[in-house]
């Protein structure tokens, strides 16, 4: 009774559906370990720079505190990140004449005196340096280990609680703590060092501390201004990136909106005009936001207009597209209809189709300006404008790593934000 | 009668003696409330633009003219030197696949982790439902993040070259793609995977042989189509980090005048590759989402 054709087709379907499900995978595999050979993946491995993702991920988390020594006059410099301008006296520091304590905790005491220095180090032994004339000689038990780095001309300890350098000219003893020190205000702001409902009550209701003008109005300034964070420059670089973003998506869809319909089979009888418009359409989106942005920045210079413009370059071919196949897709009784009335075609255009196409267009611009808030952070890279150029100089600087943690999380935020916003709207739009 | 209590005031009722006076007047206001929406969101648009021009370096109206200068004085010397241009063409072939292998690589790699990640935060088909929400979570964050500037950060790290560039490739696509993929594979078909549980197979074999062969289309194209954006994303990395013909163009354009013909020979097989390969795909995931027979 069983058909022998039909269990042989099904059987040699079963082995293809095997042979592929092996077939694949194994073809995938292959490629993977001829890309791996040719990126010289373990080249990489050796290339790395693991004390760079250390620096990183210590910036990510924590400040550090440097007490400092100029060895020429002696002078001694407590400050955040070793900046002058945020020098104060730390209370694990104690300077009495010419020799400083620094207790780094856990048991570990450096200190500085007229000879050199020496650091006590729990569980191994003291490092003492001596420095007369200039020559640094090291005296710490044998063998150094790896932790200690030690020439004639600089010695390097990092240990867990800190690190501590010594050349000819500065000593420097390095102490980390969790957290962006003088994220909210700097030394000279009256408001630092204040707890939150401290801070809540002088913005509410407490005394002026400056009777020229109101707490909460000082209080922003002084934030908005800090000389460390650059909280006003980093919050202006994200609206550029956003103006960036939004003038780009929404003059691309008022551009493209005319034009597709030019590119429309049902809304162009004729054949060249509507290949003609469709070619452009593919040659703006072929060549690439980059080739774009480069093009424009040299006719218009750095900066978020140009920014803008790049973004509404590329969008304006993509929107053509879309919308043109959108407009393909229309019901045409509705057209017949308003037609039916004697309407002209802007007529036609304005009652017809566009109360049908505009959710669904509105709904993509909405989708592509979340995905050009992304992109603008890029461009502006490129072109030097918004929070893109920011991050690109801190990460070329490979110093500041807590500005580059700062602004990496705006980032986030924002896209999140605009996102979720997009998201509501766009629900909305197709639900009506 | 308490419901009654914020039901519309008789007065603003249309009055239905005239019904065309009044469908004439809820017209009218419905164009008022148009117009003004839109007026307001074009001198939005202006005053944006207006904003982002005093901030740039140069203005709109005396960029204008300039626009073609740079590509008339790249293509004119490409012309003058277009003999080389075949040759070079040629040359930069190799930095051309090197940006091809870094976006497939990093499309492949970022597809596997969008897989397994859109599998674990599907409902219905994950193995930990208590912790759908984070790994949800963890794509939107994966995706946030802009490749450009993770890349940015793992050049730091690792050094140059394309393992940092695929890299952030990678983390962005699998945040992006997971999305994608979960919604796709909530849409499956739940019946195969209760049979397959009902003859005792594993949560690997219930996925392996009850969902992906009815996700495996939807995917396919998907992953097609993050591919055409990975090529154009790895050309930009190579610009601003380092690697493949990105960084290529970047040291041809320094360089300025008399290296032109190289600048042109870059675009031109960019262009062409960029075209190809969403030509392809296009046709491809045309194939695969309606079928090879109907298409």
């Amino acid at each position: 009774m069983v058909d022998a054709t039909l269990i042989s087709t099904v059987s040699t379907a079963f082995q293809r559906r095997k042979w592929l499900a092996i077939a694949i995978p194994a073809l995938v595999l292959a490629y993977l370990f001829y890309a791996a050979a040719s990126f010289d993946v373990l080249g990489v491995a050796g290339r790395a720079r693991m004390d760079n993702a250390q620096t990183f991920l210590s910036d990510f988390w924590s400040y550090k505190v440097s007490v400092i020594r100029d060895n020429r006059d002696g002078k001694v410099l407590a400050a955040i990140d070793g900046d002058a301008r945020y020098s104060f006296a730390p209370d694990w520091v104690k300077t009495q004449n010419d020799v400083t304590q620094i207790d780094l905790g856990q048991g570990h005491l450096v200190t500085y005196d007229a000879q050199g220095a020496h650091y006590v180090v729990p569980g191994y032994g003291t490092i003492a340096i001596s420095a007369p004339g200039g020559k640094i000689t090291l005296d710490a038990p044998e063998p150094l280990p790896e932790w200690i780095s030690a020439s004639d001309t600089r010695v390097g300890v990092t240990t867990s609680a800190g690190r501590f350098i010594y050349t000819k000219s500065k000593v420097e003893t390095q102490r980390f703590f969790a957290g962006w020190e003088l994220f909210f205000f700097t030394f000279d702001s009256p408001f630092y060092g204040k707890s939150l409902p401290d801070l809540t009550a002088l913005a509410l209701w407490d005394a002026r501390l400056d009777p020229a003008q109101p707490n909460w109005e000082a209080m922003s300034h002084d934030f908005m201004t800090n000389s460390l964070w650059h909280h006003g420059d980093v919050l202006w670089a994200i609206f550029e990136t956003l103006l960036m973003a939004f003038l780009g998506t929404f003059c691309a869809a008022l551009i493209a909106l005319p034009l597709s319909f030019l590119a429309a089979s049902n809304m162009m009888p004729w054949r060249v005009p509507r290949f003609a418009m469709r070619r452009v359409f593919d040659f703006i989106r072929g060549l690439d936001a980059l080739i774009w942005t480069l093009i424009l920045v040299r006719a218009f210079g750095p900066g978020p207009m140009t920014g803008a413009l790049a973004i509404l370059m590329t969008d304006t071919g993509l929107f053509g597209k879309i919308f043109s196949e959108a407009l393909e897709n229309i019901d045409e009784k509705q057209v017949e209809g308003i037609r039916s009335t004697g309407a002209n075609a802007v007529q036609r255009a304005r009652f017809g189709v566009l109360p049908q196409v505009l959710p669904i267009l509105m709904s993509q611009v909405l989708y592509n300006f979340e995905s050009n808030t992304r992109s603008a952070t890029v461009i502006g890279a490129i072109v030097g404008g918004g929070i893109g150029l920011l991050l690109t100089q801190a990460i070329q600087t490979q110093k500041d790593w807590e500005d580059v943690a700062y602004y990496l999380i705006l980032i986030v935020l924002m896209v999140i934000v605009i996102d979720w916003l997009s998201g509501i709207i766009r629900r909305k739009l197709i639900k009506g | 009668m308490a419901d009654l209590a914020f039901a519309p005031t008789p007065e603003k009722r249309p009055d239905l003696s005239q019904p065309q006076h009044a469908y004439v007047r809820m017209v009218r206001q419905k164009r008022v409330y148009g117009a003004n929406l839109l007026g307001g969101f074009l001198l939005l648009l202006a005053t944006g633009f207006h904003v982002a021009e005093t901030r740039n370096a140069g203005d709109f109206l005396s960029g204008l003219p300039m626009l073609g200068a740079f590509p008339s004085e790249v293509l004119s010397e490409g012309w003058a030197n277009r003999a080389n241009v075949p040759g070079l063409a040629l040359h930069f072939i190799p930095s051309l696949i090197e940006t091809l292998n870094i976006a497939a690589v990093s499309t492949l790699l970022g597809g596997i982790c969008a897989a397994l990640l859109a599998l674990l935060s599907t409902r219905g088909l994950a193995p930990f439902p208590r912790l759908i929400p984070v790994f949800r979570r963890t794509m939107d964050a994966l995706r946030a993040l802009p490749d450009v500037v993770i890349a940015l950060v793992l050049i730091y790290v690792l050094g140059g070259g394309p393992i940092p560039a695929v890299m952030a490739i990678a983390i962005h696509t699998s945040g992006a793609l997971g999305k994608l993929f979960s919604e796709a594979a909530e849409n499956a078909d739940l019946k195969p995977v209760e049979g397959l549980a009902s003859t005792g197979a594993r949560w690997g074999q219930r996925i392996w042989l009850g969902i992906l062969p009815q996700v495996a289309p939807n995917w396919a194209s998907y992953l097609l189509m993050r591919f055409e954006i990975n090529v154009r994303v790895s050309a930009i990395l190579g610009f601003v980090g380092q690697g493949g013909i990105g960084a290529d163009m970047k040291v041809a354009m320094q360089w300025g005048q008399g290296k032109y013909d190289e600048v042109v020979a870059i675009f031109l097989i960019l262009f062409f590759t960029i075209v190809v390969i969403d030509r392809s795909s296009d046709w491809l995931r045309t194939r695969l989402t309606k079928g090879a027979h109907h298409g």
